[in-house]
């Protein structure tokens, strides 16, 4: 059925550059470049893990069937990426398991690029994620999954505005249909190389005292960690007395590379 | 890295946490939401009018109402057994007649024009054989069926509707939501149902999702309880009703183990596994229209192939053990008539025989080998010669023949209707004991999520065989 699909305009340019893609499966060793697939729970982040690394993840219609990371790998002109299927969660402020380990590989396992799939008709419900794990790492682009059923909807989305305001490169996608996966597959690699540069979106709207709060003391944990990119994340998580954080500021985790 | 400054980080924090007040959290989540709805008004236009969500919501209005929702599974359930039971029914038939009735008698004539010695060629051609041919004949079929209708279903978005109905039984009975779900693969295959469990977070709820989901009638049972309900219930009642009978019967016992489920959550969450009731959020996803095709092949090749080649991996040691304690004999009896008559009279006892016990220890690695089993032990303690001999699976062309067979070895309808229920009370297979270890690293749960079963089972039974004798 699929393979017997017409090419699109864009299949056919020679940018596009859909042969120098193999799947991997689970052949995840030595790798260039290692990939997070964040996102809420239900979103496809599965079918978009299969998409990309050719395995058979179970998917199904229902929420937290992903019940630990699975990990997987591709190749893209040349070039090895690890994909980490994470389990899905509606925000990273809270403590239970799977939040934690979906935070704690965005935090710590460092990914290159992190692809927060969201459903595209519940854009608002997912951005409260999204905005979250921006504050954690500016690497990252939106997949905008599920596509076929925000049209079905009736909603239209204004891509270049998103990724105007998200400062993420933003990518619509099917991908229960492969739709849009070439076009991730390229964003990911100019992401990774460092061809497309992020801006990412911070949390605004925040009362002045706290504001001010959150100033003085990401500043300090800059003058600190000079390298650390989220100090401003781990203001906010000491402000609430995440004692997890407090931990991992005491043990270096935030500095070494260990994971 | 300095630990004095970083002391004075934490120090900082602490300080001016006291200053902005408790409501941080609040606070930042609002904010969050807020940027969140600026940021759609800014890039999404909707047209609410036509909007599908109002067809879901409506759909969802009538399956998860009070009084719709459980008749509505009931339902659901009644059509995919139905579907599985009517649908296997012919290719079952085809693949019993290539698999038992040409192929075999070429192997074991092969065999004997080779020059293999008999116990060679009984061992090999009759034992394991005939196991695993048995096997793919009784069990391909249904399965073929089954999993991609319930994976059909699960794409569609049904499973948490159903996870949404059974919840506040779930609550009542002290256990978590979402064993709705890890019960609803335990229909499919209790090792998958316990693997499932991963996704309840809270580890009293989980081990009680583990040591309950035994009682989900598994693949591996479900043709044992089709077949003995056509057998003996579906023959108690006029011939126009005898399907609907057979049909019912069988979801008589998936329901009743649904009930031995709540019963025993009940139970330990108020003894062995005392605690909070977890909350926790579940979301009804939007209703998919399932990639049809794909997830037909998918599914056959994921789930069918991998538990068709776990069966057949158990068989055949399964049906090469038969083969050798029918051929063995110790004095003048061989291994299996001397167990028999061992457990015979504790077998009486539960309403059952010394030959249904020795098919379920034989039948450990795999369920689905039990009715087989006990037909090879009946023609071979009975004296029948309806076969090719001792110690020799088979299938019975006419489904008649089989019910001769057991009548003649002192079956009854108590003998049927304990076996069914001893079928869903009674030790999981070795392959979910195993699955059960790994999970909770623990001998102790282990031991109690295989025994408790079992213990169920012959109190269950021999209670309902003394009412019946006392009765009938």
């Amino acid at each position: 059925m699929m393979e017997n699909k017409t090419k699109t305009a864009c299949e056919t340019c020679t940018h596009f550059n859909a042969d120098g893609l193999k799947k991997l499966g689970v052949k995840t060793e030595d790798f260039d470049f290692i990939l997070a697939l964040a996102g809420n729970p239900n979103t496809g982040k599965s079918t978009v893990f299969n998409a990309l690394t050719g395995l058979r993840q179970h998917t199904g219609n229902w929420p937290g069937k992903t019940v630990t990371r699975a990990e997987g790998a591709y190749v893209y002109n040349n070039q090895k990426y690890k994909l980490v299927d994470l389990p899905g969660t509606y925000s990273l402020l809270s403590t239970s398991e799977d939040e934690e380990v979906a935070r704690d590989f965005i935090l710590f396992g460092k990914p290159t690029v992190t692809i927060i799939v969201v459903d595209a008709s519940r854009l608002e419900r997912n951005l409260n994620l999204v905005l979250q794990i921006l504050e954690i790492t500016g690497k990252a682009v939106l997949c905008l999954n599920l596509m076929d059923e925000a049209d079905r909807n009736n909603i239209k989305i204004d891509t270049r505005i998103l990724a105007k305001d998200l400062g993420i490169p933003v990518v619509p996608t099917s991908a229960r249909f492969q739709k849009g996966i070439p076009e991730l597959i390229q964003t990911i690699s100019e992401l990774a190389n460092g061809k497309i540069q992020c801006k990412p979106h911070r949390i605004k709207n925040i009362p002045k005292n706290i504001e001010k709060s959150v100033n003085e003391l990401s500043e300090t944990i800059e003058k600190e960690f000079p390298n650390i990119s989220n100090s401003r994340w781990i203001a906010f998580r000491l402000l609430e007395g995440d004692t997890q954080i407090i931990e991992a500021l005491k043990s270096g985790k935030f500095v070494s590379n260990e994971y | 890295m300095n630990t004095k400054n970083i002391e004075n980080i934490i120090a900082l924090a602490e300080d001016l946490r006291w200053q902005i007040g408790d409501d941080f959290h609040d606070n930042l989540a609002e904010s969050i939401y807020t940027d969140a709805a600026k940021i759609v008004e800014d890039s999404v236009t909707k047209d609410n009018q036509k909007s599908k969500f109002r067809l879901d919501a409506k759909i969802d209005k009538i399956v998860t109402s009070r009084i719709w929702g459980f008749p509505i599974m009931l339902l659901i359930l009644s059509v995919v057994l139905w579907l599985t039971i009517v649908g296997a029914n012919y290719p079952s038939s085809m693949l019993s007649a290539l698999l038992l009735d040409t192929v075999h008698p070429f192997l074991k004539n092969l065999g004997t024009n080779i020059g293999f010695p008999w116990w060679l060629n009984g061992f090999l051609f009759d034992g394991v054989y005939l196991a695993v041919a048995w096997v793919i004949a009784v069990m391909l079929p249904p399965m073929a069926i089954f999993f991609p209708l319930f994976t059909l279903l699960e794409d569609f978005g049904y499973l948490p509707r159903v996870a949404f109905n059974m919840d506040s039984l779930f609550k009542k009975s002290g256990a978590h939501g979402k064993q709705a779900l890890t019960m609803s693969m335990g229909f499919g295959c209790n090792a998958a149902g316990v693997v499932a469990t991963r996704i309840i977070d809270s580890p009293r709820e989980r081990l009680i999702a583990i040591i309950t989901n035994n009682f989900s009638l598994c693949n591996g049972r479900w043709p044992t309880q089709i077949l003995l309900a056509t057998l003996f219930i579906g023959a108690v009642v006029p011939q126009s009703l005898s399907s609907f009978a057979s049909l019912t019967a069988v979801i008589g016992i998936a329901v009743l183990g649904i009930f031995f489920m709540f019963f025993f959550s009940w139970g330990l969450s108020k003894t062995l596994l005392k605690g909070e009731i977890s909350t926790f959020n579940l979301e009804l996803p939007p209703y998919r229209p399932p990639v049809f095709w794909k997830t037909i092949y998918t599914s056959l090749i994921d789930r069918t192939l991998i538990v068709l080649w776990r069966a057949i991996v158990f068989a055949a040691p399964a049906g090469a053990v038969i083969w050798l304690i029918s051929n063995i004999s110790i004095g003048n009896e061989s291994i299996a008539a001397w167990s028999i008559h061992a457990l015979d009279g504790f077998g009486f006892l539960l309403g059952l025989n010394g030959v249904i016990l020795v098919a379920y220890i034989v039948a450990i690695p795999a369920n689905e080998i039990v009715i087989p089993t006990i037909l090879m032990l009946t023609v071979m303690v009975t004296g029948i010669h309806a076969g090719a001999g001792d110690g020799v699976l088979f299938e019975l062309n006419s489904v008649t023949a089989t019910a001769d067979i057991l009548k003649a070895g002192g079956w009854t309808l108590l003998t049927a209707v304990n076996v069914m229920l001893f079928s869903l009370l009674h030790n999981p297979c070795s392959t979910t004991i195993y699955t059960i270890y790994k999970e909770t690293n623990s001998l102790k749960w282990t031991l109690v999520a295989t025994i408790l079963p079992i213990i169920t089972g012959f109190i269950v039974t021999f209670l309902i065989a003394q009412i019946w004798r006392i009765l009938v």
